[in-house]
């Protein structure tokens, strides 16, 4: 998957997610991700917030130090 | 197998509801039934046969054939018994020499004017004409030859009162020569189906019945079957009968097309379908049917189907036949060696929505278990997981609420992104008779459906708003609802969780969120809006039933959280009449969800990170089961490309037609090393496959559907596969070449397995179903029979979650360049990526897609009726012929996706729903202009097409 998508859906969640308190939606957002997102895209994801990418909304980068590492497959 | 060589039992008159009974005395027997019972029926349900010529128990009575006649005590004359109310007390004798007499007088005047050709009949032998005539006892016929209606030709003249058979419609006739006038099919047309296509021109001697003064096909005639299945006589028969004779045996089976789930009976001669017949004790149907399921099955024996399996190292190969054996061992190592040089997770599979139960927990088995990954998905993904998520979140289960029957008690019924007239016909003719006793319905629809206006049904309102805007109108609809104090607290209270309930009603009640203020968005007048949301809010039982309509967009799952807070709301919700019902889209849709058909989720929809569930199947199973999510489909092909995911199983799946962004799809497919395709045809698909299993078709097969109301419904084999093998045999012997060792002898042993470790699953068993005729799940220890309404003492979550629906409009946007939105949709005759139904005759329908455009979109274009015109979004292009209809808002335009020619799926765009992924079908911004013919893409695709299909001759 292209870097843009990835970024572009992740930033959908955290947009339904967007009226809840920062905390909450944050955990909201990494639980939906834990739930629905499998390793290999997860991994792309952590990836990505780890190098910065622009373009990923502030919410996803927190919720992304919470995600569940994914194991190497 | 089960044989019933009788037809359903016909009581004659429609049952009666009612709190009181009746208790009267029959030919001396007693019998005590509801209050409004007829006669007639009283005396059936003793066993008693009254013989009836005009009456059936399909349609309300008439009394107009006078055969029914009965004498009551103290009563005077010869009542007819079909419309005569039962009374307490009442003494009636059926059988007397006074209505003996009578009733061979009126056989003789019947037979005087119709032809006494009953031995090159086609009713012969299925002709209750036929019958009464040896029922009544009639012996001779004294009229003198005279005025009729069947002899061509009379005194050396043509006879003016003769009219030839009408032949236009593809699978029935209509002679008028055998006529009795008994208006059961002007009837059923009215009663059951709702269309009003029949009438009867002129009177008395002179009465005909005419479909509307055209010839059927040209006619409203929608060709449901339920005038041929309430004709007495041979009038509206069967061409396949007409051809082949009358059926020997029958067995009772599902309907493998839409998510009604039709019960039918397969009225078989040996291994051939003399007819299907919608079974009376159907529990979704109530004996009708529509034109897919009741005609549209000859692509069963159609030419097309491949019978035998192939394979061939690449795509630009043709096709080599070779027997299961070789095609097995073949894929199996093909798929081990992926397996060894890319990993366990380099292979996967799609289960389908068109198989069974059985075969769909086969299949995802073979994934979780013997490939040793969760990488298995489904066409729901590209359809109703919006559904699933919405209502876990909300209600706690991924299901609809109510059965069908519940419509018959709604008050209110809101229509929202569904089309059922054309999706989910015969749900539509329930609905449609609702509402003809005075429900009121509410349409929520870019176009105005049939629905909105037809005969003897008006939606007290429609509001037509733009595609995209569905959170929009119901959170304004919230709005009012919250604001003008319609809520229903007590319920709320009691059922719901309140912080959440308040924080939502906080929201909804926004100014931002009123009719005027979001007038300009959704385009629906703000007051029209307020009334509609007032009628669901007090008008009684109020229903929401939805479709694709409201899934397949960006916003999909809060809408459908939306829909939930509604009937939340209003406490509309855990009783008959009421609630949230998805309309399912193929057959099985449900019961492939049930199945554990998702990479995140064992069947039962528990979630793979639950380690008790995984521990179950482990244990069961022998393997380790990852508690990571496995690829989604649109996962696996971007892997493909990447080069880390090489092999696929996809059984009874059309993906490269169905899923969004062909040329991505296509791109995916051929980068992989073994794509194997288990189907009946050579699918758009197939043209990227390297293994090609042939597939069987719900007529050969054991197993069960479950259909859009949770039913569990029975599909039992008629004839033995053509193929061979039935579908779930295929994917037990993949199974075994790749050292399973799997021994299921029956699907009910996979049933068995099912039960065993699915919880709401638990107490349904082949035996159950045989004896219940179907349950709906949750069956259980708590629900032995199973649970026709949902949520009735609490929500399955517990409390109910109001959840707030913030709209994010999609990034979809239409601009100068692509000014329209497209919105897709189905027709009636067709059914999906048209793979069946485009090889049956329904193609007399509708042989192509076709752009419904407004006529003023079309003017300032230049477009003309019929003209092709070139459909343009940012994602592709596609040609295709233009239709001018006010169906459609100015801005909006519309099509349907049945033919692999039109690839509609060219021009959709790559954005999906937010939580589940399920693609933006129903809203693209395109452009439209007239063109010549097919574009280059359209014709390099079928060329490659023709390329990809070749088989070459089988090797001695």
């Amino acid at each position: 998957m292209t870097p843009e998508k990835l970024i572009y859906m992740a930033n959908q969640i955290a947009t339904a997610f967007a009226r809840r308190p920062e905390d909450e939606a944050v955990a909201a957002i990494a639980e939906h991700i834990d739930a629905f997102w499998g390793p290999g895209m997860r991994a792309q994801l952590l990836a990505l917030a780890e190098a910065g990418a622009p373009d990923i909304s502030p919410r996803v980068l927190r919720a992304a130090e919470r995600i569940r590492r994914p194991q190497a497959a | 197998m089960k044989d019933f060589i009788l037809p359903d039992a016909d009581f004659g008159t429609p049952a009666r509801r009612s709190d009181r009974t009746v208790t009267l005395s029959i030919d001396g027997f007693e019998v005590t039934v509801p209050e409004g019972t007829s006669v007639m029926r009283a005396a059936a349900e003793l066993g008693i046969e009254i013989p009836k010529l005009c009456a059936t128990d399909s349609v309300e009575p008439i009394g107009s054939c006078r055969l029914c006649l009965v004498e009551i005590e103290g009563r005077r004359g010869t009542p007819a018994s079909c419309t005569t109310p039962v009374a307490p007390g009442m003494k009636v004798h059926t059988q007397t020499p006074r209505v003996a007499k009578l009733r061979r007088g009126v056989m003789e005047l019947y037979i005087s004017d119709h032809p006494l050709d009953c031995l090159t009949c086609a009713a012969n032998g299925d002709c209750q004409l036929q019958d009464m005539a040896g029922a009544v006892g009639l012996r001779d016929v004294r009229y003198a030859p005279g005025a009729n209606h069947f002899e061509t030709r009379q005194n050396g003249e043509a006879n003016p009162r003769y009219m030839p058979n009408d032949e236009t419609n593809p699978y029935f006739t209509y002679d008028p020569a055998k006529c009795i006038a008994c208006y059961r099919c002007v009837r059923a047309c009215e009663e059951v189906q709702g269309t009003f296509a029949l009438t009867v021109e002129g009177r008395g001697f002179e009465a005909r019945i005419s479909a509307g003064g055209s010839d059927f096909l040209s006619s409203d005639c929608v060709s449901c079957g339920a005038c041929v299945q309430a004709c007495p006589t041979a009038t509206l028969q069967e061409k396949s009968v007409i051809e082949m004779g009358t059926p020997d045996r029958a067995v009772v089976t599902t309907c493998a097309y839409c998510g009604v789930g039709c019960n039918f009976r397969a009225e078989m001669k040996g291994d051939q379908v003399v007819r299907m017949v919608p079974a009376k004790d159907g529990k979704a149907n109530r004996g009708h049917s529509c034109v897919k399921g009741r005609f549209a099955y000859g692509y069963a024996t159609h030419p097309d189907r491949i019978l035998n399996p192939m394979i061939r190292d690449s795509i630009d190969e043709p096709w080599r036949e070779v027997s299961w054996q070789d095609a097995l061992a073949f894929t199996a190592q093909k798929f081990r060696a992926i397996q060894q040089q890319h990993g366990i997770g380099a292979i996967g599979g799609i289960t389908s929505s068109r198989c069974t139960n059985e075969e769909t927990f086969l299949v995802q088995k073979l994934i979780r278990q013997v490939f040793g990954n969760n990488n298995v998905d489904t066409c729901a993904r590209v359809c109703h997981s919006p559904t699933g998520y919405g209502l876990k979140t909300t209600l706690g289960t991924s299901a609809g609420t109510q059965d069908f029957d519940s419509v018959e008690q709604a008050d209110v019924v809101l229509v929202i992104g569904a089309n059922p007239t054309d999706g989910h016909p015969v749900f539509a003719s329930r609905l449609k008779k609702r509402l003809r006793q005075g429900a009121r319905l509410i349409v929520a629809d870019p176009r105005r459906i049939d629905l909105v206006r037809g005969p003897h049904v008006r939606a007290a309102h429609h509001l037509p708003l733009r595609p995209g805007t569905n959170v929009v109108l119901l959170t304004a609809m919230a709005h009012v609802i919250v604001t003008e104090g319609l809520t229903d607290d007590a319920f709320i209270r009691e059922r719901c969780e309140l912080d959440a309930y308040q924080d939502w009603a906080g929201f909804v009640a926004e100014g931002r969120h009123s009719p005027e203020a979001t007038e300009q968005l959704t385009g629906v007048p703000a007051a029209e809006l307020r009334a509609a949301a007032r009628l669901y809010a007090t008008g009684g039982n109020a229903a929401i039933y939805y479709g694709l309509g409201v899934t397949e967009h960006s916003q999909g799952s809060t809408t459908v959280m939306a829909i939930a807070n509604l009937a939340m709301a209003t406490g509309n919700i855990g009783r008959p009449g009421v609630g949230v019902n998805p309309l399912r889209g193929q057959n099985n849709v449900q019961g492939s969800c049930d199945m554990g058909s998702f990479p995140h989720e064992l069947p039962g929809y528990r979630h793979v990170h639950d380690a008790d569930a995984r521990g179950m199947y482990e244990r069961l199973w022998n393997v380790t089961i990852s508690d990571e999510p496995g690829l989604r489909i649109p996962n696996m092909l971007d892997a493909a490309v990447g080069g880390t995911f090489k092999g696929i199983y996809i059984q009874g799946e059309d993906i490269l037609q169905s899923d969004p962004d062909t040329k991505h799809v296509a791109s995916g497919l051929a980068a992989m090393d073994c794509v194997v395709v288990h189907d009946l045809f050579l699918n758009e698909t197939a043209n990227y496959a390297h293994v090609f299993l042939p597939g069987s078709t719900f007529l050969e097969k054991d197993g069960t559907f479950t259909n859009a109301e949770r039913r569990i419904n029975r599909v039992r084999r008629v004839k033995a596969p053509l193929n061979g093998l039935a579908d779930w045999e295929v994917t037990q012997a993949l199974a075994n070449a790749m050292g399973a060792g799997w021994a299921y002898a029956h699907p009910a042993e996979i049933m068995a397995e099912i039960a065993a470790t699915t919880p709401s699953f638990a107490g349904v068993s082949y035996e159950l179903l045989e004896r219940e005729g179907s349950v709906q799940w949750p069956c259980n220890a708590a629900a032995p029979l199973g649970t026709p309404i949902m949520h009735e003492g609490g929500f399955v979550r517990g409390k109910g979650l109001f959840v707030v629906t913030d709209y994010v409009p999609t990034d979809e946007r239409t601009g100068p360049r692509y000014p329209l939105l497209l919105t897709t949709g189905r027709i009636l005759s067709q059914y999906n990526v048209g793979a069946q139904t485009r090889r049956t005759a329904n193609t007399i329908w509708h042989e192509a897609d076709v752009l419904e455009i407004h006529p003023h979109d079309a003017e300032t274009r230049g477009i003309k009726e019929g003209d092709w015109v070139r459909l343009a979004s940012r994602s592709g292009e596609t040609t295709l012929r233009a239709t001018l209809s006010d169906r459609v808002s100015p801005g909006v335009v519309y099509t349907t996706f049945h033919h692999p020619e039109t690839q509609a799926n060219v021009v959709t765009s790559d954005y999906s729903d937010w939580a589940t992924n399920c693609p933006e079908y129903k809203v693209t911004a395109v452009q439209v202009a007239q063109t010549n013919g097919p574009s280059d893409w359209q014709q390099t695709y079928a060329e490659r097409a023709r390329a990809a299909r070749r088989i070459l001759p089988a090797a001695e």
